[in-house]
């Protein structure tokens, strides 16, 4: 087992009946990484990222999370990693409070640990007055840079992020961001998945999905030289152009 | 166990914070006690009556004012044409014609016997039927009394007349309420137990937050224990409303033990809400786990007999009946209430149930799976 390699796939393949999503990727995310995930929409980014995470049963190949088995070992790669999905998943009818809690709860957390990390975060988040509010009432930006914080407040090894600031204002995106670093500083891996390009500059390597492939793989700046591009845009205008399937949604 | 505690106290906290949820906690089981045995009642009143009366003698009009008084009938019309008795029946303005013919009375008198002609509207089968018992019965008796008025009875009579009194057992004034009222709490514990729990699931599956919760370790059986146990709770709950607006309003104290209505409802709920569970691992949204939670229930309920006896449905349907749980919680229900039978009396009934719920939880635990 590679303990600087957090994640390893070998020709990870999902087909649902005669469509392939996700054509036999291999690749390998080192730990403290910000991995960047690129696709169109449709190239297979959230597929891919859902295998990873155990929702959903690869049809072929083969993973390995932080050391666990992708196939026997899910429960066990679970208590390791957290994940943030497109949707908006913290319960709206309970409050900030209780939503922290009932995350790490269900974590494992002791009750100690809730009450001081959930203070914590409620201080740097600026919501300590929102504590008491539900979910539902809180503005987009807050309500997702909650989740980032509730995806990581059990102290993951490796947090998955799909899509997270879609939607989000350019302020809380950078804001976003900033929380990223500030994890990515404390140890945990970032797998996040982004059609915003400029985002895509913010990350250690980038792999970059066509038609359920991994057509390009490296640090930003050695892309954009192998490309001749000045923006990260071009590089992915690039390699998006050779798409032959149609937008999936 | 502290998985179980968070999950728990997630849920109770969502129920009470919603308002339809405590709607239909406390309203409903009111409502359908407070409203519906008046109106699901197998007596027949109020039945319209026309009379075809081409005799005009003393004893038609003593038969007439008879059937009048019995509280059953409506007199709608009182004519000599039975064409236009017929009429009234076509505009359904008539559900029971009796046609009194000429020399009812000489006939009566002289040859000690007459005949009637009823006409009924077959419309509403139950009403025929009844309406059409209800003036045989009556106009027996009629026959009675003139018999003793007029005809000396010989000694021994060439005709037997047997007559038959019964008793009614368990509850002696066939009162329907008594009869009913066990059945409507059955049907407002299934259907309060299975809704919640079938829309519930499928509400995490449609808000996406069920997508957080398998990304995390917690255990399947933790889970739906977690939805479960709020339920269950529940359900007992409006039980216990529903028998106490059962002894408020109708007067229906058990004759057995609430302890075994009690045992016998946990059981059943655990079999219901596994059956609500199940069906919200199949749907995507919450009108699909609605329609098929309504459609399966509706069955249910119509082949259990609330409403119509078991023994007298098809053999096919007497079948079905076995594999409906809200069967045997309608047996268990009049027998411990109206019987007073006991824990010993309805184990078969326990056990049966027992299954149900096994098969159905486990069920439910396997198909939910949380990765596609």
């Amino acid at each position: 087992m590679d303990t600087e390699k957090i994640i390893i796939t070998e020709k990870l393949t999902k087909r649902f009946a005669d469509f392939v999503a996700v054509d036999a990727i291999s690749f390998f995310v080192n730990k403290g990484e910000i991995f960047g995930f690129l696709g169109a929409n449709g190239a297979g980014k959230t597929t891919a990222m859902r295998m990873l995470c155990g929702l959903s049963k690869p049809t072929a190949g083969k993973a390995t999370i932080a050391g666990f088995d992708i196939y026997r070992q899910t429960e066990k790669i679970k208590k390791n990693i957290g994940y943030m999905s497109q949707k908006f998943s913290l319960y709206e009818d309970l409050t900030v409070k209780e939503n922290i809690r009932f995350y790490g709860g269900i974590y494992g957390k002791s009750n100690i640990f809730i009450k001081e990390k959930a203070a914590l975060l409620l201080h740097q988040l600026k919501l300590e007055k929102e504590a008491d509010k539900l979910v539902g009432d809180l503005p987009l930006g807050w309500k997702q840079k909650l989740a980032f914080s509730v995806a990581i407040f059990h102290e993951p090894q490796l947090v998955f992020l799909d899509e997270p600031t879609g939607g989000v204002d350019p302020v809380t995106r950078r804001e976003f961001w900033n929380m990223i670093y500030e994890a990515s500083e404390r140890g945990i891996t970032i797998f996040v998945t982004t059609h915003y390009m400029d985002e895509a500059e913010y990350c250690s390597r980038v792999a970059i999905m066509v038609d359920g492939r991994i057509e390009a793989l490296d640090t930003p700046e050695v892309l954009k030289s192998t490309y001749t591009a000045t923006t990260m845009d071009d590089v992915f205008l690039q390699l998006a152009r050779k798409a032959q399937r149609s937008e999936l949604g | 166990m502290r998985t179980l505690q968070f999950l728990l106290q997630k849920e109770f906290r969502q129920i009470f914070r919603d308002p339809a949820i405590l709607r239909v906690i406390f309203v409903v089981p009111v409502l359908q006690l407070l409203l519906l045995p008046w109106a699901a009642d197998y007596e027949v009143r109020n039945i319209k009556l026309t009379i075809v009366d081409h005799d005009h003698s003393d004893y038609a009009r003593r038969l007439i004012s008879k059937v009048t008084a019995s509280g059953y009938f409506q007199l709608d019309q009182y004519t000599d044409s039975y064409n236009k008795a017929l009429k009234e029946i076509e505009v359904d303005k008539a559900d029971v014609v009796v046609e009194i013919p000429i020399n009812f009375e000489k006939n009566l008198v002289r040859e000690n016997e007459a005949t009637l002609f009823l006409a009924i509207n077959a419309i509403n089968g139950v009403k025929a039927g009844l309406a059409s018992s209800y003036l045989q019965s009556i106009i027996r008796d009629f026959n009675n009394q003139v018999r003793t008025e007029w005809i000396q009875i010989p000694r021994f009579s060439p005709e037997i007349n047997i007559d038959v009194r019964s008793s009614n057992w368990f509850n002696p004034l066939m009162n329907y309420k008594f009869f009913m009222v066990p059945g409507i709490l059955v049907m407002l514990v299934t259907i309060v137990g299975s809704f919640l729990t079938s829309l519930n699931i499928v509400k995490e599956k449609e808000i996406g937050t069920i997508e957080q919760i398998n990304v995390t370790p917690v255990k399947k059986y933790h889970f739906i224990l977690g939805k479960l146990i709020p339920f269950w709770i529940l359900g007992l709950f409006i039980l216990t409303i529903g028998l106490f607006i059962a002894w408020l309003l109708y007067g229906i104290v058990p004759v057995g033990s609430l302890f075994t209505i009690y045992v016998f409802a946990a059981v059943y709920l655990l079999a219901v809400l596994g059956f609500g569970l199940l069906i919200s691992t199949f749907s995507n949204s919450q009108q699909q786990a609605m329609l098929v939670t309504f459609f399966l229930f509706m069955i249910f309920i119509l082949l259990g007999g609330l409403y119509t006896p078991i023994d007298s449905m098809p053999v096919w349907a007497q079948w079905f009946t076995k594999f409906n749980p809200v069967t045997y919680f309608i047996e268990v229900m009049r027998l411990v209430i109206l019987k007073g039978s006991t824990l010993s009396d309805i184990l078969p009934h326990i056990s049966i149930i027992l299954i149900f719920a096994f098969v159905l939880n486990t069920w439910a635990v396997i198909n939910y799976k949380k990765r596609a």
